[in-house]
């Protein structure tokens, strides 16, 4: 924002003549001469009316509310019922109403989330279980990446203003758009993770169809595809559980884009969690050692980076403990903790891996959901917007390019 | 588009046309000046915008909290004119004279002082009303760095030859990612009404392209009948800014301020920038606002640091124990 202060010097309110001294002669009395003169105190008095008032009560409490007073921008937010972790922010905006707007996003993008992560996890287990071996672990993991891949895809094309169009993503490869970025990651991957889940279709096929029949020679190939392409879909993988967090954060949604250092470790852990849950449910215990100890480790780190995101997000953390996104994220943090928990315990017993993989897949699915309407509800409110701006004005001045 | 990132293409000054490969021959770049100080809230803006946009009129009714009934900038709105009234004298507060901008020139402006008030202004009389009232139509800024156009993953909104920013219809498929992206809260996926065109795509002021192609000046500017809003090219309309900012200090109007107009701020400069009397917040503008993707090759090396974690847990799990 500029302030006058900084405009130069040059230029006499006279010399404005050209293609504008129709508006000034028309509409605006100030090019007419006539006495201008307005006393020193006079301006700091209005000066000071407009100076920001981040954490200031009252000082422009007008401004926001038009004359009527019938709403407050700085009271939104406020009385909602839950805990306020600050103290409620004075904040000026236009009749309380938002200044970015939310995404049209629903449901399907937060459960895209959460099924991208459960995919990526489940190729790169296994991958391991393929080279550990570990046959279950690996089928089972190959058969939920493909089916979890699947419904992201319906998810991804369902959400579009325009599915028929969906295809329009293929025609550019833009660096700038982490959609964009991802669409061509999860086409990589998914080319991997099918030639894997193909693979493992064929192992299931009866035998002497490998020595018989129209299907001998493809399957003849077999060896030479199945373990290269899961591990190839488990090097890729990793990138399709993290490059969402970059999507949302490359948002001006207010929650979101705050949260953009931790964020992608947050949905790091939090794939592993829910993808080493599933693999204990569908794996054998004595195959799910690797997985029970991932789970353990992923939960941890999403606990631990989630901490961490919340404290470097200032006020903009505060979605994440109101209303929905509120109840999401403790829900959460409760099934995270529970299925860890669960899973250090759950060593050879069935009953305890199956309750505490569904724990951890639940508490993934919870943190997905929270961080999606936590953002949802920062972009609703202008607080979010106006509050950390100013208060990187007051500390830091206005962002400008150095150069 | 290019491929080309050049040192500022996430942010800095630049020409945006020049950075998206437009030759040397380009017209230069072309925005609006829009000037509230001399807003009328007459609305022709927001109105030539949708007859020439053919751009859907729906859910105007008032907000019951001011003049304002079209509410926001959105999909089937690409002009909005705020109205803000304050309980605040037009200029000056320790008297003097009064240069308001409403004293001279009768410009029909709506008033509400009690009654009497209206003459004892015209005759000078010192009593006059707190209150004031602030007028603006904002558009889309058609920024330097357009966040917007940044994010697109299908290459639907792009760069025009004048520098702007336009959304292509027939190519964008509504995937909604602009939408959170722009920092001004411009640009929506049309939901309505049935029947409309364009629904379940991006929708946002086009700076009147068609018009531009023709040489014509767009709508919204043509129709202002004080001049509020200029158009021109951006470089003679900063200097045309400059100017007038300085007329209304030297008239002692210090609230004005110019917003979006230096080329060194968050989004690089808007094309389209504003002279204001209050602070941006106080019109629902962002007071500081930064392109997202001023962050985004550090959002990309978390990311990467994140999936590199990833992969080095899931093998430490494997070689890390037997059983
Ligand atoms: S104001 Fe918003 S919609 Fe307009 S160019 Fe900038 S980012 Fe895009
Ligand atoms: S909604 Fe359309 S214009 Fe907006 S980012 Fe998606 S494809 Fe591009």
């Amino acid at each position: 924002m500029t302030t006058g202060r900084e405009v130069g010097p040059e230029g006499d309110p006279s010399e404005d003549a050209h293609t504008h001294d129709q508006v000034n002669a028309t509409t605006d009395p100030l090019a007419g001469g006539g006495d201008n003169a307005v006393g020193r105190e006079g301006l700091q008095g209005v000066r000071s009316q407009t100076n920001a008032t981040v954490g200031t009560r009252g000082g422009r409490r007008g401004s926001g509310e038009g004359g009527s007073g019938r709403r407050r921008g700085g009271r939104r937010g406020g009385g909602r019922g839950d805990r306020s972790m600050v103290p409620e922010a004075e904040f000026t905006s236009y009749y309380g109403r938002p200044i970015v707007k939310p995404s049209p996003w629903e449901a399907d993008i937060p459960a895209y989330l959460f099924a991208g992560g459960l995919a990526a996890g489940s190729s790169i287990l296994a991958a391991g279980a393929d080279l550990t071996g570990r046959p279950t672990m690996r089928r089972s993991g190959r058969l939920v990446s493909i089916g979890a891949l699947g419904f992201s895809m319906v998810a991804l094309v369902h959400d579009l203003g325009t599915p028929s169009r969906f295809y329009n993503m293929l025609r550019v490869a833009k660096p700038t758009s982490p959609m964009s970025m991802g669409t061509w990651i999860l086409s990589a991957y998914g080319a991997f993770a099918g030639a894997a889940t193909a693979a493992e279709a064929a192992r299931m096929l009866p035998p002497r169809w490998r020595t018989r029949g129209p299907l001998r020679r493809p399957l003849a190939l077999l060896p030479y595809v199945d373990r290269p392409a899961g591990v190839l879909a488990a090097v890729v993988a990793p990138a399709v559980a993290s490059y969402t967090a970059v999507l949302l954060s490359d948002t001006a949604t207010p929650s979101w884009h705050s949260a953009y250092r931790e964020l992608p470790f947050v949905f790091v852990g939090s794939a592993a969690a829910a993808s080493s849950g599933m693999a204990m449910i569908t794996a054998p215990t004595s195959e799910a050692g690797p997985a029970r100890r991932l789970a353990v480790a992923g939960a941890a780190f999403e606990l631990v980076m989630e901490h961490r995101m919340e404290q470097t997000m200032g006020i903009t953390a505060e979605p994440l403990h109101q209303g929905q996104a509120g109840r999401l994220m403790r829900a959460a943090k409760a099934l995270t903790v529970a299925g860890a928990a669960g899973s250090l315990l759950a060593g050879r017993s069935r009953a305890l891996s199956v309750l505490s993989g569904a724990a951890l897949m639940a508490g993934s699915a919870c943190t997905r959901f929270g961080v999606f309407e936590a953002g949802q509800a920062s972009a609703k409110d202008p607080k979010y917007t106006v509050v950390p701006q100013r208060e990187r004005l007051e500390r830091e001045g206005p962002v400008r390019h150095p150069g | 588009m290019s491929w080309t990132i050049s040192e500022n293409s996430f942010w800095g000054p630049l020409d945006p046309a020049a950075d998206a490969g437009y030759p040397e021959d380009r017209p230069k770049r072309k925005g609006f000046f829009t000037d509230t100080s001399i807003c009328i809230g007459c609305k022709a803006c927001e109105v030539a915008c949708k007859e020439w946009n053919d751009v859907p009129s729906d859910h105007f009714d008032m907000t019951a909290t001011s003049y304002d009934n079209s509410h926001s900038l959105n999909s089937n709105q690409w002009r909005h004119v705020a109205f803000i009234e304050q309980p605040k004298r037009l200029v000056t507060e320790g008297g003097g004279q009064d240069t308001g901008l409403r004293g001279t020139v009768d410009l029909g402006m709506p008033t509400v002082p009690p009654t009497g008030a209206a003459e004892q202004l015209a005759n000078g009389a010192d009593d006059r009303p707190d209150f004031r009232w602030l007028m603006s139509s904002d558009v889309c800024k058609h920024c330097t760095h357009a966040a917007c156009l940044d994010v697109c993953p299908t290459g639907s909104l792009f760069r025009t030859e004048f520098g702007t920013v336009v959304v292509q219809d027939d190519i964008c498929n509504g995937c909604g990612y602009c939408v959170p992206a722009c920092p001004y809260g411009v640009i929506e996926r049309r939901k309505g009404p049935d029947g409309a065109k364009n629904v379940g795509i991006a929708q946002k002021c086009t700076l009147c392209y068609d018009r531009l192609d023709a040489g014509k000046t767009p709508a919204c500017a043509q129709a202002c009948p004080t001049q509020s809003i200029q158009y021109g090219d951006v470089e003679e309309l900063r200097e045309r800014a400059n100017k007038r900012v300085e007329q209304l200090h030297d008239a002692g109007i210090m609230d004005a301020r110019l917003y979006g107009n230096d080329p060194t701020d968050g989004v690089g400069g808007t094309g389209a920038f504003f002279l204001l009397l209050d602070e941006p917040e106080v019109y629902g503008f962002p007071p500081d606002p930064v392109v997202t993707t001023k962050d985004l090759p550090s959002m990309y090396k978390h990311a990467v640091a994140a999936a590199g974690t990833l992969l080095a847990g899931a093998a430490v799990a494997f070689l890390g124990g037997r059983r």
